[in-house]
């Protein structure tokens, strides 16, 4: 994606430098340089490798012995593309992807809405919203896992005292409750992001334009849809893009609560599994592009699709 | 007339609604987390409506053995932690000694493949964590490049630095450069205007940058899996505590207490800085 700018740079046309521009340009990448050159070793340098991995059929011991230079093949592509778990873990993806994105902006919405006007304590239960995001992702699943086990955990304890349920539901390890289950958790641990976001917008945004609605009659509802919800446009469109590509390359939250199992496969747990148990390097490096490249498409789509919603 | 009382009264109650079930929410798996720490697991088969320990049985010896080293029969906690602070401090200073400069470079000056490295950085911020996954795991496993803190506290700077030059770029966009043109004036290099300056004016929002990235290296899980799985010695808190629970043997409680303790540290920096993480993480959200 970023090695496509650089020919560009030659067409610019030269204008003549100052000597404060000289003396900037000097500076500047003085202050730049480290960065740039350090994000190229871990960042730019492994993804070049991961490409050229995925053009070679290597195991471990070929890239022991042969480092980059092994023989060039499309058959990790092939084999990635023609098998339906790829296409089964691309669809649980973008399953887990939308669901989360939508639920846990919709959530930390509502909640930064409810706490806009003053009250005793909003201050400290702003803080307490905001825990699920801050405390360390193996914690919490550990919790939740032990919050849902069917044998001793308390929403079946409390689900087969209180609601009716004839036993208690393995909601980690039955088929259409174990995705539902990680999308709750992942709507859980990431609400808060998003209202985070709402509260600080919320606070901006200048009260005049409710009150002179008020003064006209609007319902609260009214009010939600026709002059808060255009308002806040511009941050639902940010938290959307920047929780599409977060959820889209998540791999911990899922591994931890179900490992993949019972239809939870996404897309990143794949790759790890292809990695670490089946030392497919090839296959891994080829999964890991492809799923670069879908997400690069989908977000080129969203961007069109959202500035063409701002144009009109 | 009706109808906006009627709203008014229905908006109100689900308002409320909606708070109590969010508090309860999110505070009450970390409640869970504590008690569950203290209750042993024939308790709580027994009954799993527990919602407080025994206090009769109140007894720190979990915590004891989770924190006690191997060699004297406990679980090593006190080695991940401490493991995890040396790389998240580690991260967390490289990543700030390299952001702050170039993030005020990005913003205050205009030079020649400036705007490339803006928009460079953007697409870095959107590539999946397993691409970068695969060569790392790979070029430490195979090539055996070393597996160690070091290497580690290096990998993580690849999941600060794009944040963190985020944030700071978005806040000192808003620091007006009449200071630096007068400072300039007086004859200050941009080196001397960006510490003297513009660093003490920022500084809530490098603090918060700071923290920020302390937080995610330290509750980082893919790289340390990846990095040091064959070397307890060096088990991150997150990794020590996943080894934790593949084993067989290890109880609920020392799963619970682990967790508890890797939580702490996180929610009293969390406390400290509060404000400030919130504000620097949405600096430039308001402007959309």
């Amino acid at each position: 994606m970023s090695t496509t700018q650089e020919p560009r740079k030659a067409a610019a046309p030269r204008r003549r430098l100052t000597l404060t521009q000289k003396r900037d340009n000097r500076s500047a990448w003085s202050m730049v340089g480290p960065l740039v050159a350090i994000v190229t070793l871990v960042i730019l340098v492994p993804i070049a490798w991961t490409f050229v991995l995925s053009f070679q059929d290597a195991r471990y011991s070929d890239v022991a012995q042969n480092g980059l230079f092994n023989p060039i093949t499309l058959s990790n592509y092939t084999d990635v593309l023609t098998d339906s778990g790829f296409w089964n873990s691309l669809w649980i993806t973008v399953i887990y992807t939308v669901a989360t994105t939508f639920g846990s902006i919709a959530l930390g919405y509502f909640a930064a809405l409810s706490m806009r006007d003053k009250f005793r304590g909003r201050g400290v239960m702003r803080a307490l919203f905001v825990l699920p995001y801050v405390a360390p992702v193996v914690a919490t699943a550990y919790v939740w896992k032990t919050m849902l086990n069917p044998q001793y955990g308390i929403v079946n304890a409390v689900g087969t005292g209180f609601l009716g349920w004839d036993q208690g539901i393995d909601f980690l390890g039955l088929e259409p409750y174990a995705l539902m289950t990680v999308i709750v958790y992942e709507i859980w641990r990431y609400f808060p992001f998003a209202f985070i976001f709402f509260a600080a917008a919320l606070m901006g945004l200048s009260r005049e334009v409710e009150e002179a609605a008020l003064v006209d009659g609007a319902t609260p509802w009214q009010k939600f849809i026709y002059v808060i919800t255009p308002q806040m446009l511009p941050v639902i469109a940010l938290l959307t893009l920047l929780r599409l590509v977060m959820t889209f390359n998540k791999f911990d939250d899922i591994y931890l609560l179900t490992g993949g199992a019972a239809g939870t496969e996404i897309a990143a747990v794949r790759v790890y599994d292809e990695l670490t148990g089946s030392s497919d390097i090839g296959a891994a490096s080829a999964n890991a592009v492809l799923l670069a490249i879908i997400l690069a498409v989908g977000l080129s789509v969203y961007m069109r699709f959202t500035r063409k919603a701002d144009g009109s | 007339m009706t109808a906006l009382a009627f709203q008014n009264r229905l908006f109100k109650v689900l308002k409320w609604a909606l708070l109590a079930t969010l508090a309860i929410g999110t505070v009450f798996p970390f409640y869970y987390m504590v008690v569950m720490s203290f209750v042993p697991i024939q308790d709580l088969l027994r009954d799993p409506l527990t919602f407080a320990p025994d206090l009769q049985q109140l007894t720190l010896d979990t915590y004891r053995r989770v924190v006690a080293s191997e060699a004297e029969g406990g679980f090593g906690f006190s080695r991940f932690m401490r493991n995890s602070a040396i790389v998240a401090a580690g991260a967390t200073a490289l990543t700030m000694v390299l952001s702050v400069p170039a993030s005020y470079a990005l913003t205050r000056m205009k030079f020649s493949g400036g705007r490339q490295i803006s928009a460079a950085f953007i697409a870095v911020y959107m590539f999946p964590q397993i691409i970068i996954a695969v060569p790392v795991f790979v070029g430490f496993q195979v090539l055996g490049l070393g597996t160690s803190l070091f290497g580690l506290t290096i990998a993580y700077i690849a999941l600060t630095v794009p944040v963190c030059v985020h944030m700071l770029r978005s806040y000192l966009q808003g620091i007006p450069e009449s200071i630096d043109e007068a400072a300039m004036i007086d004859g200050a290099t941009r080196w001397q205007i960006m510490t003297k300056i513009t660093v003490p004016l920022a500084m809530p929002t490098v603090l918060s940058t700071a923290l920020y990235s302390f937080m995610i290296a330290w509750n980082e899980f893919l790289f340390a899996l990846l990095f040091l799985s064959a070397k307890p010695d060096l088990w991150t808190v997150s990794l020590g505590l996943t080894r934790l629970a593949d084993g067989q043997e290890v109880s609920r409680t020392i799963l619970m207490a682990g967790s508890v303790l890797i939580t702490v540290p996180i929610i009293f920096l969390y406390g400290v800085a509060e404000r400030w993480l919130t504000e620097g993480l949405t600096a430039g959200a308001e402007k959309g």
